[in-house]
């Protein structure tokens, strides 16, 4: 292994309320794969930007090729030869390779592109790189992996980069094709690339990368070699103290418990005849990898999208949902993984945010009832214990898993009895996680029903009653919590075809 | 962090009456007695009714995150229909001015129905409604000229002692108009602050996708926007009539300006979700004060128009970084 050409320490970075970076490091050789792994929030990606120039540590040093530098911007980054490639495309679909690769900065005769040479430029580094992609051909033509080969082509076009970031890559690849990725990373390695390689697969991880480094809460926890060391202790390391309980053992819910929500033969562009039910009391969770059809799923359910087939029934009665209006008055309510664009209203009060699916039960024949709004909203402040100065507070200005509480409070006072809970840890610390789940679990043995999407096993084993597991858009799998393991969910999570 | 935002957004608060006062100040200091007399008051408020009506109806609008560019043509369009429904078709004055706010209000319903039915952008499906209500006003009067009623005609005299002037409690020439303006502009607020109609208009601009799936049927919603905001107009309509007298078919086209910078100066803004109706009618004031001012110091109409223009500049720059500030709040 090579030299050291990159080397983070005493990094700290705060954000309001936040105490994102914690004294965070990181070192990187000439010609390795170093994996960088930590759970959702572990500060993984707040150190790349840091490195990759989005944002400025508030302390510590990074050095480089034995220099103290600082980074001040994206493009300090790349002229340094820092370069990364996002886990979303960045690619322009309707261009072909070579424009896509020297956008911005295309060769020119006089006033007109020369593009026989722009051509050229792109074989030769396309050829250097071994890949088997055509320079003129359209980028919406080729494979996601292709196309993710293109996009990393072209960070390694800039000033020849000694370091690249890698930011779950293999996220959208098939298996096939994350051989590919991985030939490609091995060839890459061999010309002295220090690589950054960022993942929540295990095996990827032992199969690509040289050594680990362990990341969690914003904290450094350690650096390993990847062959020497058991995964188990790796994923010790990750999930530390260990801040997620015991798996359920046994289900809560009682085998007679009646089938409050029935979906048959549901059916979308991304979804394909899913049927499943969900009974009272439940916390059924939905485990798949993404692009797994869980989330297009339960649109479906709560009316977002329009289906293409498949019936809908609540309580045994078939319900007719066509708008997310319908579903609402059918007692579902939808909690996105991504709040802030289809939650809630930044802009506005907790108060209003609370009230906002129930505005009909407050308010007279004409005006609305400010009072009985403040007071409803403050009663769901109260119960679930939402941390906020008052009901009148933005809700812009709450943490995260404040915000995610705003919306289960909104479903609540709607008087909900299904609830979709999709992701509904995503980017909250551990601290408010665990207070979710307690929530949830408080919920449900109210009597509440509830759907959980997740992707992270752990939490699925913890909180579900019953697994269903979905893999492009089928149902593969269906696990009473009592028989089901990480293990066998991942089995029918990649269960690609199914007869 | 969040008090210093609330002490900004105090500021902000302030930042309009504050120009109310100072281009008032200015402009008297500049027109001298012209400016500083009871004539130029009454000038100033019969320009801000039609101005304040346009610009009641589109804050419900710019709130949503829309925005109507048609306002003054239809305005136009309405009153000029509601003169020629009057004097050539020989209806009586009521019937006359029903159709005026009836025309108001269609054109509203139909921007509606374009914006939230047929997702158009609003900026577009309001260009073309501005140029379809300027050309059909034209077609239907064959481009004459058409009149209300004066103050003095013995048919329909009681028009502008409605809507504009007339002697009341022991006043000569009283403001009417002001009446019905303070009237709308307590009926707007309450609409806007204080009813479901209202709290969903800021909902949808706030987060159009989170009030869908909270289950609001936005598209309906929004079309009820537009159709108020469309009511208003017609009550613009109404004023101008009163006001001027004489519409000529063919204008309209620009005053829309008048009503939407009103309502950005008042600090309602284009990116949706966050407004009042109070600084709506403030901003309403500054553009009326802004016009007759500069009429009053010897400026006319072309540097009426150029004026204008800077203010929407100004407010619209102001607007931004309004949002960006809010935005670096939202960050943290």
């Amino acid at each position: 292994m090579g030299e050291t050409i990159l080397r983070m320490h005493g990094i700290q970075k705060y954000f309001p309320g936040v105490h994102a970076l914690d004294n965070a490091q990181l070192e990187v050789r000439s010609g390795e794969v170093l994996a960088l792994i930590g759970e959702n929030g572990a500060g993984k990606s707040t150190l790349m930007k840091i490195l990759t120039g989005v944002y400025t540590k508030d302390d510590g040093v990074i050095e480089y090729f034995g220099e103290q530098i600082e980074i001040n911007s994206p493009k300090d980054a790349q002229d340094r030869g820092i370069s990364i490639v996002h886990q979303e495309l960045n690619l322009m679909q309707d261009l072909t390779v070579a424009e896509n690769i020297f956008i911005g900065r295309e060769p020119s005769k006089g006033l007109f592109l020369d593009k026989a040479k722009q051509n050229q430029m792109a074989q030769e580094l396309l050829d250097s790189l071994h890949l088997h992609i055509s320079p003129t051909t359209v980028v919406k033509r080729l494979t996601v992996a292709k196309q993710q080969m293109v996009e990393i082509a072209k960070s390694l076009s800039f000033n020849n980069t000694k370091v690249l970031i890698m930011d779950e890559p293999s996220a959208a690849l098939t298996e096939s094709e994350i051989e590919d990725l991985f030939v490609f990373i091995r060839r890459l390695k061999a010309t002295g690339v220090g690589i950054i390689y960022i993942s929540h697969r295990m095996d990827e991880l032992k199969e690509i990368t040289d050594r680990i480094t362990v990341m969690r809460d914003g904290q450094y926890v350690d650096t390993v070699d990847t062959a020497s060391t058991p995964m188990e202790e790796i994923v010790k390391m990750m999930v530390g103290r260990t801040i997620y309980e015991e798996p359920k053992s046994q289900s809560n819910v009682a085998p007679d418990a009646p089938v409050i929500l029935e979906c048959e033969g549901l059916v979308s562009d991304d979804v394909k005849n899913v049927s499943f039910k969900l009974k009272k009391g439940e916390i059924l969770g939905f485990a798949g990898l993404m692009g797994a059809g869980r989330t297009e799923t339960m649109r479906l359910v709560c009316g977002a999208d329009k289906r293409d087939a498949g019936t809908i029934k609540v309580n045994g009665k078939e319900v007719k949902i066509h708008s997310p209006k319908d579903a609402v008055a059918a007692g579902i309510g939808y909690l996105s993984e991504d709040r802030k664009r289809f939650g809630l209203c930044l802009g506005l009060s907790v108060a209003d945010n609370t009230a906002m699916a129930a505005l009909d039960s407050l308010s007279g024949p004409i005006f609305v009832s400010d009072k009985k709004i403040e007071a409803r909203a403050q009663e769901y402040v109260d119960k679930i214990r939402t941390k906020t100065p008052s009901v009148k507070t933005l809700v812009r200005s709450l943490s995260g898993g404040n915000q995610q509480k705003v919306v289960i409070s909104k479903w609540l006072l709607r008087d909900c009895d299904i609830l979709i809970f999709d992701e509904p840890t995503r980017g909250i610390d551990v601290g408010a996680k665990s207070e979710i789940y307690k929530l949830m679990n408080q919920l449900a043995a109210e009597g509440k029903s509830i759907i959980m999407i997740s992707s992270e096993l752990p939490e699925l084993l913890r909180m579900s009653d019953r697994i269903m597991v979905m893999c492009e858009g089928r149902v593969t799998g269906e696990l009473d919590i009592a028989e089901a393991t990480q293990e066998n969910i991942m089995t029918f999570a990649t269960k690609r075809e199914v007869g | 962090m969040e008090k210093l935002g609330n002490k900004k957004l105090d500021m902000q608060k302030l930042l309009a009456p504050l120009a109310l006062v100072i281009l008032y100040v200015a402009f008297s200091i500049i027109g001298g007695k012209k400016f500083f007399s009871v004539d130029m008051v009454k000038n100033i408020l019969e320009s801000s009714y039609y101005i304040g009506f346009m610009a009641f109806g589109v804050t419900f609008i710019i709130i949503t995150g829309g925005i109507d560019l048609s306002l003054g043509t239809v305005m136009m369009c309405a009153a000029l229909l509601g003169a020629y429904t009057f004097k050539q078709l020989h209806f009586p004055l009521i019937i006359s001015i029903f159709v005026t706010l009836l025309v108001g209000t269609a054109f509203g319903f139909l921007n509606g129905n374009l914006v939230a039915r047929l997702k158009l952008p609003p900026f577009i499906s309001t260009l073309g409604t501005m140029m379809m209500s300027q050309g059909i006003g034209s077609i239907i009067t064959k481009v004459q000229s058409q009149t209300w009623p004066t103050a003095t005609e013995p048919v329909g005299g009681w028009f502008k002692k409605v809507f504009i002037r007339c002697d009341l409690f022991g006043i000569k020439a009283f403001p009417v108009g002001a009446l019905w303006l303070v009237a709308f502009f307590i009926i707007a607020s309450m609409i806007l602050h204080k009813t479901k109609f209202g709290r969903y208009t800021f909902a949808i601009g706030s987060n159009e996708e989170a009030a869908r799936l909270s289950g609001i049927n936005v598209d309906a919603w929004k079309v009820a926007v537009y159709t108020l905001s469309g009511f208003f107009v017609g009550m613009a309509g109404l004023m101008y009539a009163a006001a001027y007298t004489t519409i000529t078919p063919g204008t309209g086209n620009g005053q829309e300006m008048n009503g939407i910078t009103g309502v950005v100066i008042g600090g309602t803004s284009m990116a949706g979700g966050s407004g009042t109706m109070v600084g709506t009618l403030i901003g309403v004031f500054i553009m009326s004060v802004l016009k007759n001012g500069l009429s009053a110091v010897g400026l006319q109409a072309p540097w009426q128009t150029f004026f204008t223009g800077l203010v929407v500049i100004g407010a619209v720059l102001l607007d931004i970084q309004r949002t960006k500030a809010a935005n670096r709040v939202k960050k943290s």
